[in-house]
C-alpha cells in the first residue's frame, strides 16, 4: 500500500489559483483514498468531480458536527453555539433550511439587485474621490458583504461599527487559532445580544422575520436563531469578499478574457460561474462521516469513517474540457460544485451570485484602466486558510 | 418529456429556476419547486435536462 498523504497539500506559489498540483495525479489514479489530517486522523479524500457528487449527494454520508469521525479543519475548538444547520443532518435540517430558503429565493435575491448596486456604486464613489492607489480587499471586497449582510440582519445606523469591528476580529488572516477561537466567542456573545434587540424591536429583516415567526412561534429555539444568525453572518461574508478580490486579479491575469467581458456585459453571469469553478475558495473542503458502507469510485468507505471532498480539485476535473483554461463562456461552467453538492449546498449561493455580478459588471466598468499596483508575484495569497483568499491587493487606476 | 419533482426532497437551491423557468417556479413560503409544466415542449428539453442535473438534492425527474 502506499504511503499515506498529508492533508492538506497547499497551493502551489508558481500556480496561485491552481488548485494543489498533486491533487491532478491523485484524481487520475484514485480519486478516492485515505490521507493523514494534523490531528493524526486517516479520513478518505474525494478528489474526482463524479465522486464528490455521489458523495455529497447520499444521505448515508452524515454532515453531522458532532461524529467523532468528522474530519476537523481548524485547530480551535469550535464554539458549540455555531453548530448550524450545516453541521446537521436531515429531517432536523430540512426543517431548519426551509425556514430560510423564503429569503434566498431567486425572485426575492433578485429582488435585492437595486441594494447591492447601491452599496457597490457608493464604495466606488468613495474610492474614485479619494483616488489612486486603493486596497481593493479593505476599500471595496470587504466592505460589499459586510453591508450586504447588516442589511439582511437589520443591522444598520451606530450598530454597524459594532457589527464590522466584530466581524473583523473573526477574518484576521494573521490571528492564531487561540484568537481566531476567542474572536469568534465574541461573534456569539454580539449575534445574541443583537436577537435579544430584535426580539424587543422587530425590524423587516431577516433576523426580526426569523424571530417573530419562528423563534416565538417556538419553531426554533432562540439557541437555533442564534446559530442561524451565525451562519448568515459568516458564511457570506469572507467567502464573497475573497471571490471579488481574487476573480478581480484572475481577470486582470487574463486581459483575452477580460476584453470579451467588457465587450460583451451579458457574458457576465456565466463568467462568474467559471471563476468560481476556477478558483474554488473552500479549499480545505467539506466533511462528511459514512453512517454506512458505501462504496465510491471502486473504493469501499466503511461506516464511522470520515471523508473529506475537496472541491477545487473536483472542479478541476476532466469534466470541464481544459480546466485550467480560463473561459469566461465556457459552456458547462455552472456545472461546478464550488457551493458544494447535495442539501447541504450554499443557501445563500443565490445572493452570492448578484453580489459578485454587479461587484465585477460595476468594477470594469467605472474603472477601465484598473491594474495591480504591485507586482503579481508579491500578493500575499492565503495558501493556508480554510477559505482561499488574497490580504490585500494594491491597485490604481 | 415528461417532468416530475419531488417536493419532498427539494431543499430550494433555485437551479432549476435559473435553468428552465418555463418549467419551475418556487413557492414564496419556503422557496420549495413548483412545477409549472409537467409536459414541456421538445424545445426545452436541454434546459430541464440541465435543471435535473444542476439539481443538488436530485428532486427533478426526466422522462422521455
Amino acid at each position: 500500500m502506499d504511503e499515506i498523504l498529508d492533508y492538506p497539500e497547499l497551493r502551489a506559489a508558481a500556480c496561485p489559483f491552481a488548485p494543489p498540483p498533486g491533487y491532478a495525479e491523485l484524481r487520475e489514479r484514485a480519486a478516492v483514498t485515505r490521507v493523514r489530517m494534523w490531528d493524526g486522523s486517516t479520513p478518505f479524500l474525494v478528489t474526482g468531480y463524479h465522486e464528490a457528487r455521489t458523495v455529497l449527494g447520499d444521505s448515508r454520508f452524515s454532515a453531522d458536527g458532532t461524529h467523532k469521525a468528522m474530519p476537523r479543519f481548524v485547530k480551535f475548538e469550535v464554539p458549540a453555539e455555531t453548530f448550524n444547520l450545516g453541521r446537521m443532518d436531515d429531517p432536523e435540517h430540512a426543517r431548519i433550511r426551509r425556514m430560510l430558503t423564503a429569503h434566498f429565493t431567486i425572485r426575492r435575491t433578485e429582488a435585492m439587485r437595486p441594494m447591492v448596486q447601491e452599496i457597490v456604486d457608493d464604495l466606488l464613489d468613495r474610492l474614485i474621490a479619494e483616488g489612486p492607489p486603493a486596497d481593493l480587499v479593505a476599500d471595496f471586497a470587504f466592505p460589499l458583504p459586510s453591508r450586504v449582510i447588516g442589511e439582511l440582519l437589520g443591522v444598520s445606523g451606530p450598530g454597524f461599527a459594532e457589527f464590522q469591528r466584530i466581524s473583523k476580529g473573526v477574518m484576521d488572516f494573521t490571528a492564531s487559532a487561540e484568537e481566531m477561537g476567542a474572536a469568534l466567542g465574541g461573534m456569539v456573545d454580539y449575534v445574541t445580544g443583537l436577537c435579544a434587540a430584535k426580539r424587543d424591536d422587530p425590524g423587516d429583516d431577516v433576523l426580526s422575520r426569523l424571530i417573530v415567526d419562528q423563534e416565538l412561534t417556538g419553531e426554533l429555539t432562540p439557541q437555533q436563531v442564534v446559530a442561524t444568525a451565525l451562519v448568515l453572518l459568516l458564511a457570506g461574508h469572507e467567502t464573497t469578499a475573497n471571490m471579488i478580490a481574487l476573480s478581480t486579479v484572475l481577470l486582470l491575469r487574463h486581459p483575452d478574457q477580460l476584453a470579451r467581458l467588457r465587450a460583451d456585459p451579458g457574458l457576465m453571469a456565466n463568467a462568474v460561474e467559471e471563476l468560481l469553478r476556477y478558483i474554488t475558495i473552500v479549499q480545505e473542503g467539506t466533511g462528511r462521516v459514512a453512517i454506512e458502507d458505501v462504496e465510491v469510485g471502486g473504493v469501499l468507505i466503511p461506516a464511522g469513517e470520515g471523508v473529506i471532498i475537496n472541491l477545487p480539485s473536483a472542479n478541476w476535473d476532466a469534466h470541464f474540457a481544459d480546466a485550467h483554461e480560463l473561459d469566461v463562456s465556457r459552456a458547462n461552467a455552472r456545472e461546478h460544485v464550488a457551493f458544494g453538492f447535495g442539501v447541504h449546498q450554499c443557501l445563500g449561493q443565490t445572493l452570492a451570485r448578484v453580489e459578485l455580478q454587479i461587484a465585477l459588471e460595476t468594477l470594469l466598468r467605472r474603472l477601465p484602466a484598473l491594474r495591480l499596483d504591485v507586482p503579481f508575484g508579491e500578493l500575499p495569497f492565503l495558501y493556508e486558510s480554510m477559505n482561499y483568499g488574497v490580504a490585500r491587493v494594491p491597485v490604481t487606476w | 418529456m415528461k417532468v416530475s419533482v419531488e417536493e419532498d426532497k427539494c431543499c430550494g437551491a433555485g437551479h432549476c429556476v435559473l435553468a428552465a423557468p418555463e418549467v419551475f417556479d418556487q413557492r414564496e413560503a419556503d422557496g420549495i419547486v413548483i412545477l409549472l409544466d409537467p409536459s414541456p415542449p421538445l424545445a426545452l428539453r436541454d434546459k430541464v435536462a440541465e435543471a435535473s442535473f444542476l439539481c443538488p438534492a436530485a428532486a427533478i425527474m426526466v422522462e422521455d
